[in-house]
């Protein structure tokens, strides 16, 4: 192909050059950037991977911790397992039916202006700090009943209310206005239009809210220090007491000199870490899934 | 009477009546109520926290804030060191997130291969998802050995004169530790809402820079940012208060030296929140537990301010972008 003759202005110079190598050196910087976000994913997840994966063992969900243990002894984080299913399990029962309540009032019954401030409230809610959480739980429930998983519960359950409520409404928005009408238009009243239409509707980003919730709170340790920390060795479930759970023992097991103890938090944060990333996986399957579902009905 | 008249009155209109009325008035208080209470939450919140720290407050007053001494054997309390370690370690986050989650984002929206944005996207995200108490394990054994036999002395070598790069602690914990570990934690979520905000541009107004001779950075210089600077700033406070409200990560790294104000980022120091998470068994006195309480009423308020501005960018961005942003 000939050169194609051109004006000065076209023709590379010094100024074309410069502005040319300045967007050279901005991608490679963005391409850094991009690769270093994943290389910190990377160094984390494998540095856990390798340093848990040779303590997992039946042990670790079966054997309770042995204070002072010396030599090899077989113990594991039983209690604090048992635990974490006990408080997160509460705390999403307690969440889960108030978060799915508000989300229908905000978008079914409430004026413009209240929804607008409970949508506030709640995205306020979801920015204060977990541990200005675990303190108010603290003054609420501790310093007069003392600690109990129930308090460690409630503590989390405020955390996933905003988180619960949030994801509802905002699936709830998504059900085609048409279904609504329709359903109100053939006589059903607005309750069992809520229930029976609007609601089944949503199903599958409610449940995706509800596992991200979950997710999210299974790995909090703040809310827990304060409300059910102070536990045994032995295995309970009994919320009424202190329970020990996943993360407290992580966060406790981390400060300790002793390498062993060192392998059993890795261990119990692998686990940890491989129920969370689970758990979003299929949320987000989940979330593709109903959504395409959402699409067809909306059609 | 007609045939319609026949028809008794439940047969006509099955859902009519009281006992649909009774139902929509039922689910309506019932759902009104569960918004009230959630919405009462937030003040319960600000309530007892405010009632803890009374004993404090009347003590201390606004002093507390001023007061460097925290000292559980003379009974005198101050926040100062901690506001100081809560500060350099989350604007310190900050500074480092900022850039890499601007780059980040960049890179998903204008230079990566279509293939790889969706994976690398939800892989970056599942970085927010990883447990705080989990980075600070990880924080302790692995990185902090790392800054300190590499990081630390490379930077004291090279950069020493500048006081921020003092003389490397021996341990691995300290102020500089936690600022990294914060700045893992904050990094998604300036990038994705960078990254939303970025794909948000207008493609006439990028395609109309390219087509007028810029290059892909004056394109994104000229359009991109400008376009999507009230979001940033707004994802920058988010990034802000999740620093400042994190306790456990950075109580496990900070080092938990209390009343310490230096320049020197190698130090070990302590934050508002890591010394609430750190003192959780450890306060012995009323006043203690009431000073705690007190450092808990600042998070709270920052926090309360931090997302009622957030809020308010987002909402005049989202407005102004005609989308709705989220």
């Amino acid at each position: 192909m000939s050169a194609v003759e051109l004006s000065p202005l076209q023709r590379p110079n010094d100024r074309l050059r410069r502005r040319r190598a300045v967007n050279r050196a901005m991608e490679v910087l963005a391409w850094a950037a991009g690769a270093i976000g994943i290389a910190i994913l990377g160094v984390v997840v494998w540095s856990v991977t390798k340093r848990g994966a040779g303590q997992l063992n039946l042990d670790l969900f079966t054997k309770a911790p042995v204070p002072f243990a010396i030599g090899h002894v077989k113990q594991g984080l039983a209690n604090a397992f048992a635990g974490s299913l006990v408080i997160v399990g509460l705390a999403t029962a307690m969440a889960l039916p108030v978060g799915i309540l508000v989300a229908i009032y905000v978008n079914e019954f409430a004026p413009r202006a209240v929804r607008n401030a409970v949508g506030l409230t709640l995205d306020v809610l979801n920015g204060v700090p977990a541990i200005v959480i675990a303190i108010f739980v603290f003054g609420l429930l501790v310093a007069a009943h003392g600690q109990s998983g129930f308090a460690g519960a409630f503590a989390l359950a405020v955390l996933m209310l905003p988180l619960v409520a949030r994801a509802t409404i905002e699936v709830l928005a998504l059900v085609p206005g048409t279904l609504r009408e329709a359903s109100l238009g053939l006589g059903v009243p607005r309750w069992r239009t809520t229930l029976g239409i609007i609601l089944p509707q949503s199903i599958g980003g409610i449940v995706t809210g509800a596992v991200l919730a979950v997710a999210r709170v299974a790995g909090e340790t703040a809310p827990l220090l304060f409300t059910s920390s102070i536990v045994g060795n032995s295995v309970g479930w009994n919320p009424a007491h202190a329970l020990q759970s996943v993360p407290v023992a992580i966060f406790e097991l981390s400060d300790s000199p002793n390498p062993d103890d060192h392998a059993r938090a890795w261990a119990a944060a692998l686990v940890l870490l491989l129920f969370i990333l689970v758990a979003s996986l299929s949320a987000r399957w989940l979330a593709t899934r109903s959504r395409r579902k959402l699409g067809r009905a909306a059609r | 009477m007609s045939t319609y008249d026949a028809i008794g009155d439940e047969a006509r209109r099955p859902f009519s009546g009281r006992r649909a009325r009774l139902g929509d008035l039922s689910l309506q208080t019932v759902a009104g109520l569960a918004a009230a209470g959630a919405v009462s939450v937030l003040g319960l919140i600000a309530y007892k926290v405010v009632q803890g720290s009374r004993l404090s407050l009347s003590t201390f007053g606004l002093g507390f804030v001023r007061g460097i001494g925290w000292d559980p054997v003379h009974n005198h309390f101050g926040a100062a060191s901690f506001l100081f370690g809560t500060a350099v370690t989350s604007i310190g986050a900050l500074l480092l997130a900022t850039p890499l989650a601007l780059g980040i984002a960049l890179f998903l929206t204008e230079l990566a291969p279509r293939w790889i944005r969706g994976p690398v996207t939800a892989l970056v995200e599942t970085l927010a998802a990883i447990p705080s108490v989990v980075i600070g394990l990880w924080g302790i054994i692995v990185l902090g050995p790392v800054l300190r036999e590499h990081v630390m002395p490379a930077l004291h070598s090279t950069l020493g004169f500048i006081p921020l790069f003092g003389t490397p602690s021996p341990a691995g914990t300290g102020i500089f530790t936690a600022i990294v570990v914060l700045t893992i934690m904050i990094l998604p979520i300036v990038s994705s809402i960078s990254r939303e905000l970025f794909l948000g541009v207008p493609t006439e107004l990028k395609e109309a820079a390219l087509g007028l001779g810029a290059t892909r950075w004056e394109m994104v210089r000229g359009v991109v940012f400008p376009y999507a600077r009230g979001g940033v700033a707004a994802a920058m406070i988010l990034g802000l208060g999740r620093a400042v409200g994190e306790a456990i990560a950075v109580a496990q790294v900070i080092g938990g030296v209390d009343n310490l104000i230096g320049w020197n980022l190698f130090n070990g120091g302590n934050s508002l929140a890591a010394k609430i998470a750190l003192d959780y068994q450890g306060a012995t006195s009323q006043l203690e537990v009431s000073s705690l309480f007190y450092l808990a009423l600042i998070l709270l308020v920052f926090s309360l301010v931090v997302n009622l501005v957030a809020q308010v960018v987002v909402r005049r961005v989202a407005r102004r972008q005609g989308l709705v942003a989220r």
